[in-house]
């Protein structure tokens, strides 16, 4: 579990709904296994979310959206990742999400989708397996 | 006398020490109460027949023989056409009160063409962007002959008003309707989070509604103080006790401080509204605790006189956080337990959830399912012949004085706090319910407490089941709908009751005339949210987790 350089995370809450059960209980997850963790609070626009993504020098972005936008919310958050040049930070998300659309998100480059009934020690070793910082990836940007 | 009523782990060596035995909010339960466990309580003074104080048994002396439960399914998606199909439908099938469900752009008050509303359109609830889809949301329904919940609490004033409005449009005087608005704004900032303003304006709209409401509309009411909010969002039994009446409590002392009304003027009109978890016995107990806490507050802390102040009449829903995505159809066997509990603790209305909410808004085959579950325990259990049939358990009756003491001493600590806004401000309930909503789910994890479908009894195989598309042409349609009404419209009639709005903000008068002034010219939700904000200032999400 031991990184030399901690994972940065950014959680976030896109869109206007407000139902933040489940995305602090994954920061809380997140900071307990040692990561930096920043909770961005609720109605977050993806702009905001890029945004600080960028200035906080995040690895991951984890986003959780209940409201049914999610569709364009998270396909918004990575578009404007790519835009500007963030396209190696890689975004997680969670929430009600339709079977169907999964396919859609991960097509626009969301690397996993975790659904209710997704235990914590199942996000956590994703995470440890798939996400490295930044700082330590090989290859070019 | 003690040691005449054993526990059993004590005659069994202690066998059953091993394992813990607790609530779903993680209270510690033992296998066995006796008479010593109540020995305490005294029928009169702590528990009360149905109808006296303190209530504890139920606010009215003949309970469901008297009068039912009120059948209230909170609904709405789509479209205002839609969703008033929905209510004729659910009307049709013999529901008795509507709730009505908006979508996000309107809960937080922006209009349907903002960006910020792009792709939320209804798709949690029914866009309602002026008093035109008020008006086709409510084509055929008589106001005075159906009572409407809203729920709806940064932009309750202006809803509420289109209601008001709409009512003067059938010809319906404001004291024959009924109804509810949630407009509970301080369990916004606790635990559902859809806010707008700063606290101390939002609770001073707050007021202002209720002191409108006790002056014009008598049968509404105006606030419903809500702890279902608290409890979805993770918190425990007692702490969703605890904070919804702390809520109360500011509310009350606002009104007093404010408007200087007199606390037996407005307090017959609180309302309240409670979740209904799966720990059965547990949810009864918080209720009966609930309405015993509420009856002494108002009367010994608010010197209320009016008995009726003393009452917490409430509505309940069955735990959407308690249903799985995983084999859906187990949630109606959830759902039917959860409102046996809300019947069984004397609820005034219900709420039933569809099996399919975990995954959509509810489908009408779902949704029907639901509302039966309610009629099925209504006219076939037996439940209503016997008012709080529970009374007298031993378990129920020590469940019921450890509800109340525990809930007390979190309702000391906020006093001592400075109540309940400064409790919000430094983030207290915050972090209380983010601390048990992780516990709970390390316990899920653990495998400590068990949800059927999700960590045992797991199906490799599932069927999908049909949900609830909303249609996607649905957002064009709402944005050229709001934008015709603003072509159409008297524009100087809009601009000079919004200037008036901003002028009464400014001054700290009552928005509720100037709102029903704005809304009748067919300004929109967001033009008057706009006002608000713009005079109040917002409030950003700290972020407590």
């Amino acid at each position: 579990m031991e990184h030399q350089t901690k994972l940065r995370v950014l959680v976030a809450k896109p869109g206007l709904d407000g139902h933040d059960r489940g995305v602090k209980i994954i920061a809380r997850a997140f900071r307990d296994t040692g990561y930096e963790v920043i909770y961005t609070g609720v109605h977050q626009t993806p702009e905001q979310i890029v945004s600080a993504a960028i200035q906080e020098d995040v690895d991951l972005i984890g986003l959780s959206c209940l409201s049914g936008a999610h569709l364009f919310l998270f396909n918004e958050v990575v578009r404007q990742l790519i835009e500007q040049d963030a396209g190696d930070i890689i975004v997680i998300g969670g929430g009600i999400i339709p079977e169907e659309d999964i396919t859609r998100l991960k097509g626009a480059g969301i690397k996993e989708i975790f659904l209710p009934g997704t235990s914590l020690d199942e996000i956590l070793k994703w995470v440890e397996e798939n996400v490295k910082p930044l700082s330590q990836r090989g290859g070019s940007k | 006398m003690k040691g005449t009523y054993e526990q059993p782990g004590q005659a069994t060596g202690g066998k059953e020490e091993s394992k813990r035995f607790s609530t779903v909010s993680d209270l510690e339960i033992k296998s066995l109460y006796t008479p010593e466990d109540i020995k305490d309580s005294d029928y009169e003074a702590d528990i009360g027949h149905p109808g006296s104080y303190p209530f504890t048994r139920g606010c009215q002396p003949d309970m469901y023989r008297g009068r039912l439960w009120t059948f209230r399914m909170f609904s709405g998606f789509g479209s205002a056409e839609d969703t008033n199909k929905r209510y004729h439908k659910l009307l049709d099938e013999g529901e008795t009160g509507l709730s009505v469900a908006f979508d996000f752009p309107t809960l937080m008050g922006y209009d349907s063409d903002s960006p910020r509303a792009h792709a939320e359109i209804g798709k949690c609830g029914v866009a309602i962007d002026t008093l035109f889809d008020y008006g086709v949301l409510f084509n055929k329904i008589p106001l005075d002959k159906v009572t409407t919940s809203q729920t709806i609490n940064p932009p309750a004033s202006i809803t509420w008003a289109m209601h008001l409005a709409l009512a003067d449009k059938q010809g319906v005087p404001w004291d024959k309707i009924g109804g509810t608005i949630q407009n509970d704004m301080l369990k916004e900032f606790v635990a559902q989070k859809t806010f707008m303003l700063p606290l101390e304006p939002s609770i001073k709209i707050v007021s202002d509604t209720i002191e409108f409401g006790t002056q014009y509309v008598p049968r509404w009411n105006t606030v419903s103080i809500s702890g279902y909010h608290i409890r979805e969002a993770g918190s425990t039994a007692v702490q969703e006790l605890a904070f919804t009446l702390a809520d109360g409590i500011a509310y009350v002392q606002d009104v007093i401080e404010r408007k200087k009304m007199d606390v037996d003027a407005f307090a017959p009109r609180l309302s309240f509204f409670f979740d209904s978890h799966i720990d059965f016995f547990e949810e009864i107990a918080k209720v009966r605790a609930a309405r015993r806490i509420w009856a002494r507050v108002m009367k010994e802390r608010f010197k209320a006189r009016d008995p009726r102040s003393w009452w917490m009449r409430f509505h309940s829903q069955t735990a959407g956080c308690s249903l799985t995505a995983q084999q859906p159809l187990n949630n109606i066997v959830r759902v039917a337990v959860q409102a046996l509990a809300m019947t069984l603790g004397g609820t005034q209305s219900l709420h039933t959830d569809s099996f399919d909410e975990t995954l959509a808004l509810p489908s009408d085959q779902a949704v029907t399912v639901a509302l039966r579950t309610q009629q099925i325990i209504a006219d076939e259990t037996g439940i209503i012949n016997t008012i709080d049939p529970l009374a007298g358990s031993y378990f129920v009756e020590a469940l019921t004085n450890e509800m109340e003491e525990k809930a007390l001493e979190y309702i000391e600590k906020i006093d001592k706090m400075g109540g309940m806004l400064a409790a919000i401000e430094q983030g207290f309930p915050q972090m209380e319910i983010s601390e048990a909503a992780y516990n709970y789910q390390k316990q899920v994890d653990r495998g400590d407490k068990v949800l059927v479908g999700v960590n045992k009894y797991i199906s490799e195989e599932e069927t999908p089941i049909e949900t609830l598309k909303i249609d996607e042409k649905l957002e064009e349609k709402q944005i050229k709908c709001v934008q015709e009404v603003r072509r159409t419209r008297d524009n100087r009639t809009v601009a000079r009751t919004l200037n008036e709005l901003r002028q009464a903000c400014k001054d700290d008068k009552n928005v509720m005339p100037y709102v029903i002034e704005a809304v009748r010219a067919y300004a929109t939700e967001q033009e008057i949210c706009d006002v608000y904000r713009e005079v109040y200032g917002e409030y950003r999400d700290p972020g407590f987790y």
